[in-house]
């Protein structure tokens, strides 16, 4: 480790282990995109895409480097939403500290759940964090402070540090891109540290990894704990954008939802979940008026990506391409 | 009468039945479950889209066909059962040399067009289904009234878990179906057809599904969202049984039904999350599950 770690910080390896620069230009092409969106469309429309995209980017670190399918995400993204709106609405919080709560509500939510998940591999790991959601559903179906199927609403948006008002949408629209970018690179630089080269390690081989001495759970818990909070991370900042926490967000169709932005996108690609959560939000946008048709076409892009398109977009240009994305 | 803990027995009677209902859906859905996981490997996410297709078919048969309770009993498994062959022959066998997962992910999104169809067409208000004459009306026990056909729905369950049971660990067909779920590869040297058996299992895990969607049709109406819920507590049914053991299943299903129905006397707040409570404890004493094999 420390004879790695020092051919790192001096020899020539820095530049391949650093960020690609294929990569770099095309964050920077993206952060260019997203700084000249709200003028050309909606900026509510456009934090939704930011929201989504954050989510399944939290959720890909989960299954696309852990190699672990949680299918009970939305326990993570509405719990904290809820607990920001609360924070904001009747604890009278600033908005960023009304999203730290949420986020930190949603680590010590995937602290515990994820501890009792990982105690099963594979197809029983999906049902019991499923399972668990559904429990966090019940949850926010019962308890009083999340205001039952009503949810949450009208929560005020407040001032940025208690100094700067978020309550025009552009200035909302650039405090969640900031949120998301950083999200995401906090994320890209997880995957690529050396904690991240153990995880992909776990992921391609367990019984190895064990054998190499690593103390397998704990990596695991550390990235489900992790990619809990950072949709949480998510989900806080979307009941800021739209004043509203609600059970949509911990059903679980919305952890289906995010598995199937990954899986489209391209599951372990680094802009996949990105490009899978812009499609996804802009097909519920545009098809919002054929009501229960929106379910069977997500269903039927489920089963067309498994069946054929396993890759994912980005995977696919990846593979055109010839270099990772 | 006497009481228990200040309940009047009537009630916990009452309780008890109702617990006992859901606990023949769980034992009849996570046996289901336990005989397609066991073979083919894939949990199938459609399982409950499958049970609500059960309670359609019955309905559908009823109202356009004219055929009632008893024939649908067993008609509309044989059709959802046979649909579950097209779909296992169409889609999941090109799924077998991969990740299981993707079993997961492909029958998650076959639930949900199946689901997103019904909504589309019958909506989500829900139908209604007649309990057919012949079971209508009930019994006075005594200690408590016993409508009929929720005792036919109890007895009916138990007989569809103990012939499954019978089959898979009593006869020769079971024989090679255990065979073939140790070692696929050799049971097919031995001539036996194992990718048709593979498909049969699957229909028939279907079917079960299918039956218990008619036996439920006239207790709950006949709704698209009906499986949803349902199917996700009989995953944790099925995560604190473990699927090594067909009869660890059924009983798990009948024990936790009864548990659930005692919780609704004690604790009524507890009652739609005791079962997930019961799994977070199993998964913290005995990960692999009370009846599960360890590994």
């Amino acid at each position: 480790m420390a004879i790695a770690e020092d051919t790192v910080k001096t020899g020539p390896l820095r530049e391949s282990i650093g960020m690609p620069r294929l990569h770099k230009v095309i964050f920077l092409v993206l952060l260019g995109l997203a700084l000249l969106l709200p003028y050309g469309v909606y900026p509510v429309f456009a934090m939704k895409v930011m929201c989504f995209a954050l989510f399944a980017y939290a959720f890909n670190l989960l299954l696309g480097f852990g190699g672990l399918l949680s299918f009970g995400h939305a326990a993570y993204f509405g719990g904290a939403s809820y607990v920001a709106a609360h924070a904001a609405k009747v604890w009278g919080l600033t908005p960023e500290l009304s999203i730290l709560a949420g986020t930190v509500a949603a680590a010590l939510l995937g602290l515990v759940i994820g501890a009792l998940s990982i105690r099963r591999q594979g197809i029983y790991f999906a049902m019991v964090t499923l399972a668990f959601a559904q429990m966090v559903y019940f949850f926010a179906l019962q308890v009083p402070f999340t205001g039952g199927e009503d949810g949450i609403q009208s929560v005020p948006r407040g001032d940025l540090f208690g100094l700067i008002s978020l309550r025009s949408n552009m200035a909302l629209y650039y405090f969640v891109l900031a949120i998301t970018f950083g999200g995401i690179l906090l994320i890209y630089r997880i995957v690529h540290s050396p904690f991240g080269q153990v995880l992909k390690a776990i992921r391609e081989n367990e019984p190895r990894a064990i054998s190499l001495g690593y103390q397998v759970n704990r990596y695991k818990l550390i990235v489900f704990t992790l990619s809990a909070a950072l949709a949480g991370l998510a989900g806080a900042t979307k009941s800021q954008v739209f004043q509203l926490a609600s059970l949509t967000d911990v059903h679980w169709a919305m952890s289906g939802e995010v598995v199937l932005m990954t899986l489209l996108g391209g599951m372990g690609t680094v802009f996949g979940p990105i490009v899978g959560a812009a499609v996804i939000v802009t097909m519920q946008n545009y098809l919002a008026t054929f009501g229960a048709w929106v379910t069977v076409i997500q269903g039927a892009i489920f089963v067309i990506s498994v069946l054929l398109f396993r890759e994912g977009i980005v995977g696919v240009i990846s593979k055109w391409l010839k270099r990772p994305l | 009468m006497f009481e228990l803990l200040g309940v009047p027995p009537q009630v916990l009677m009452g309780q008890l039945l109702l617990g006992l209902i859901n606990g023949s859906f769980y034992a009849v859905l996570s046996l289901g479950l336990a005989v397609i996981f066991g073979l083919l490997n894939i949990i199938n996410f459609a399982h409950g889209a499958q049970y609500m297709m059960g309670a359609f078919a019955a309905w559908m048969l009823l109202t356009y066909v004219g055929v009632g309770y008893w024939p649908a009993l067993i008609v509309a498994p044989l059709v959802v059962g046979a649909i579950g062959i097209v779909l296992e022959r169409l889609m999941l066998a090109r799924l077998y040399h991969l990740d299981h997962l993707y079993g997961l992910l492909l029958t998650f999104g076959l639930a949900l067009i199946i689901q997103g169809l019904f909504r589309n067409y019958y909506g989500i208000s829900g139908l209604p289904y007649q309990i057919p004459a012949s079971l209508s009306g009930g019994y006075n026990l005594g200690f408590m009234f016993l409508p009929t056909y929720r005792g036919w729905v109890v007895v009916a369950s138990v007989i569809v878990c103990f012939a499954t049971w019978f089959i898979i660990e009593k006869t020769k067909l079971g024989a090679y179906l255990r065979a073939a779920t140790e070692n696929p590869v050799l049971v097919g040297a031995f001539g036996i057809n194992v990718p048709r058996m593979i498909t049969l299992t699957y229909g028939f895990g279907v079917a079960l599904a299918g039956f218990a969607g008619v036996l439920a049709a006239p207790i709950y109406s006949v709704n698209p969202n009906m499986g949803a819920d349902l199917i996700i507590v009989v995953f944790a049914v099925v995560v604190i049984g473990g699927m090594g053991s067909i009869m660890g299943a059924i009983l798990t299903g009948y024990g936790l039904g009864l548990v659930e129905g005692l919780t609704r006397v004690f604790y009524p707040e507890g009652s739609a999350v005791v079962i997930f409570v019961i799994m977070a404890i199993v998964l913290l004493f005995r990960p692999e599950g009370l009846f599960g094999r360890a590994g």
